[in-house]
C-alpha cells in the first residue's frame, strides 16, 4: 500500500530534480519576496509528500495505541509500526528487526547507549573513544559516563581537511578503551568517516563501535553488516522523515546483555511489587507509548529514499558538491572549512571581515536559508580557529541554480559590508 | 532604504570595521562577560568607576557586526555619565528594540544609539546588540557570573 510519488527509476536515468522538487510542498514558496532556496539540510531536511500522507493517513484513519488493544484500529497501528521497523531493517540491513529500536532521534539513542550499555561496562580508569569532529550529542553522553563511572574521554585528533587522523586512532586503542563512538558523517566538515577502517581496528582489539550515523543516512548508502558496527543511531527529520523519531540499531548480543533504558509500560512482561519481568527485545528499550506517527513516516521517507535509487541520491548530491565548492572557493575572500577527500554536501565557510550571523542574517534577506554558527561543534570551531561558520548544505532536491543564488546573496553581503 | 540597509547603517558598519575602546583597561574596577551561546558570540567590558561616574569604558571579544558595533558605541556614548545616567541609556536602547509600541521620542533621546532602531525588524539579532548592554550592567551591579542570552 506505499504510494510513491517519484517511481524507482534505473540507474543511468537523468535525475529530475523538477520532478523531486515537486514532491516537496514546502519548496514552493518565497520568503523575503524570494524563492525560497533551502540550504539547511544538515539540521533538518524537509519532507516529502508521502510522507506528509502517511501521517495524515494514520492519524485520519487508524490511530490507536499499539501492542495493547483487541479492536481492530490497534491491529492496524500496530501492524504498521512493526511494518515500520522492518522497513528501517531492510533498508540498512540489520540481521533482524529486533535490533531496530524506536528513540527520539540520534542524540537519545546514544544516551541510551552511553546510560545502559556504558554504565553496566565501563569501570574507573577505562577510556571512551571519540573523534574531534563529533557534534555535541556524541561527545557530551561520553562525558557524562566518563564523569559518573571515573573514566577518561580520549579525542581521536582531525588534520586541516578534516579528515580523522587514522595513525592516531590506531595509537589511542587500547585495552582500556571500552567503546568507539564515531560520527559517520561531520555535521559542521561534511567529511565521511573511513568507518568501516576504523571498526576493523576497534574490533581487533575488541571493542565495540557505536556509528552516529544522523548525517549519513540521508546521503550515502549504509549497511549495518558491511560496516560491522555494533551499534548506530540515526534521526528520522535528517531524513525526509518526521521530528521526534529516529532509531537505535545495536546488534543482539549486546542489546540482550544491557538493562532497560527507561521504565515503564509496554517494555516490561510482568509487573509486581516484588518483581518485574523485563520484555524482549526490542520492547525492552521502548517505554511508554512511542511516537507511532512518526514511526509510520520514517518509513515511508525510507521508501521515498529508495525509490529515488540511494547510489543515484549520492551520484547527485556529490555532483552538487562539486559544483558547489569550485563556486565558493573561487569567491574573494572566502576560505571553506572541511575540504577532506570524501565529503557529503556540507559547505562550511567563513568570508573575511564578515561575522557568520551577518552573512546568514543577509542571506535569509535573499530567500536563502543556511546555518550561521557554531552548529554545535564547538570543539570543531576551535579547532579551525573561527568561532562560527556559514554552513550550506545540501540535499537531493537541491539544485545549481540555488548555488548560483548562493553565490549572489554572497555578492550582496560583499556589496553590504565593503 | 531596504530593511537590510536600515540594519547595517553605515554608522554600524564603521564601528565593526573600527571598534572604538577595543582594547583592555589597565585597571578596571568592574568587568563581566557577556555570552551568547547560541552564536558563540562573547564580550568582556571593563568599566573604570570613579565614585559614581564611568571614567573609562572598554570591551573586547568576537561578535558579528551588530554586537561588536553595538559594544564600540556603547562604550563611546557612556564615557563620563554617571552609573544612573548609564543604566538609563541602556533602559531607553532596550526599550527601542523591544518595546510593542516603542515611544516615538525614543531615537531621538538616543543620539547615535538610534541607528540601532532597524535592528527591531530582525527579531533574532536583537540579543546581538543587547550583548554588551547587558554585560556592562553586569558589571555596574558588580555581578560575578557571565551573562547569557539564554
Amino acid at each position: 500500500m506505499h504510494v510513491s510519488h517519484t517511481m524507482p527509476r534505473a540507474p543511468g536515468l537523468a535525475w529530475d530534480v523538477e520532478r523531486i522538487r515537486k514532491d516537496f510542498p514546502i519548496l514552493q514558496q518565497e520568503v523575503h519576496g524570494k524563492p525560497l532556496v533551502y540550504l539547511d539540510n544538515a539540521a533538518t531536511t524537509q519532507k516529502p509528500q508521502p510522507v506528509l500522507d502517511a501521517l495524515q493517513a494514520y492519524y485520519t484513519a487508524d490511530n490507536a495505541n499499539v501492542h495493547r488493544g483487541v479492536h481492530l484500529l490497534s491491529e492496524r497501528a500496530t501492524e504498521a509500526y512493526e511494518a515500520a521497523r522492518r522497513r528501517i531493517q531492510r533498508f540498512l540491513h540489520a540481521a533482524d528487526p529486533r535490533e531496530i529500536i524506536f528513540v527520539r532521534g540520534a542524540t537519545e539513542g546514544i544516551n541510551l547507549v552511553a546510560q545502559t550499555y556504558g554504565r553496566r561496562n565501563v569501570r574507573p580508569g577505562d577510556e571512551i573513544l571519540i573523534t574531534a569532529l563529533e557534534h555535541h550529542s556524541n561527545i557530551v553522553p561520553w562525558q557524562m559516563l566518563c564523569e559518573d563511572r571515573g573514566a577518561t574521554l580520549r579525542v581521536v585528533p582531525i588534520d586541516d581537511a578534516g579528515d580523522v587522523d587514522l595513525e592516531a586512532y590506531e595509537r589511542l586503542l587500547s585495552d582500556r578503551t571500552k567503546l568507539v563512538a564515531v560520527a559517520h558523517v561531520s555535521n559542521a566538515l561534511g567529511t565521511v568517516v573511513p568507518v568501516a577502517r576504523m571498526i576493523e581496528a576497534a574490533h581487533r582489539r575488541g571493542v565495540p563501535v557505536l556509528v552516529d550515523g544522523a548525517q549519513a543516512v540521508a546521503h550515502i548508502r549504509v549497511d549495518f553488516q558491511a560496516l560491522g558496527c555494533d551499534f548506530y543511531v540515526f534521526s528520522g527529520h535528517k531524513t525526509f522523515g518526521p521530528t521526534g523519531i529516529g532509531a537505535l540499531y545495536g546488534k543482539t548480543e549486546l542489546l540482550d546483555q544491557m538493562p532497560p533504558f527507561h521504565g515503564g509500560g509496554d517494555m516490561i512482561k510482568s509487573v509486581s511489587f516484588e518483581k518485574t519481568v523485563y520484555n524482549d527485545l526490542p520492547y525492552k528499550f521502548e517505554a511508554g507509548t512511542p511516537d507511532i506517527a512518526g514511526a509510520i513516516g520514517l518509513g515511508m521517507a525510507l521508501d521515498y529514499l529508495e525509490g529515488l535509487g540511494r547510489d543515484q541520491v549520492a551520484v547527485y548530491e556529490h555532483e552538487l558538491l562539486t559544483y558547489g565548492a569550485e563556486r565558493l572557493s573561487s569567491f574573494p575572500g572566502l576560505r571553506l572549512i572541511g575540504t577532506a577527500r570524501h565529503k557529503v554536501g556540507v559547505l562550511s565557510f567563513v568570508v573575511d571581515g564578515v561575522h557568520a550571523h551577518d552573512v546568514g542574517t543577509i542571506l535569509d534577506r535573499e530567500g536563502i536559508a543556511v546555518r550561521a554558527g557554531h552548529h554545535c561543534a564547538m570543539p570543531v570551531m576551535a579547532r579551525f580557529g573561527v568561532p562560527a561558520t556559514t554552513r550550506a548544505s545540501l540535499a537531493i532536491y537541491n539544485t545549481r541554480e540555488e548555488l548560483d543564488a548562493l553565490v549572489s546573496g554572497l555578492e550582496k553581503v560583499r556589496d553590504i559590508f565593503g | 532604504m531596504s530593511e537590510l540597509q536600515e540594519l547595517y547603517q553605515q554608522v554600524i558598519l564603521d564601528h565593526n570595521r573600527k571598534p572604538r575602546n577595543f582594547r583592555q583597561l589597565p585597571s578596571p574596577t568592574q568587568t563581566a562577560e557577556g555570552y551568547n551561546p547560541l552564536c558563540g558570540d562573547r564580550v568582556s567590558v571593563q568599566v573604570q568607576l570613579e565614585g559614581d561616574v564611568i571614567r573609562d569604558l572598554a570591551f573586547q571579544g568576537s561578535g558579528c557586526a551588530i554586537s561588536k558595533a553595538s559594544a564600540s558605541m556603547m562604550t563611546a556614548s557612556l564615557k563620563g555619565k554617571t552609573v544612573g545616567e548609564a543604566e538609563e541609556v541602556f533602559d531607553r536602547f532596550h526599550g527601542m528594540l523591544t518595546d510593542d509600541r516603542p515611544s516615538a521620542q525614543l531615537p531621538a533621546a538616543l543620539g547615535k544609539l538610534a541607528a540601532f532602531a532597524g535592528v527591531r525588524e530582525f527579531p533574532i539579532r536583537i540579543k546581538c546588540a543587547t550583548l554588551p548592554w547587558h554585560a556592562l550592567h553586569a558589571a555596574l551591579a558588580g555581578q560575578a557570573e557571565p551573562v547569557s542570552t539564554e
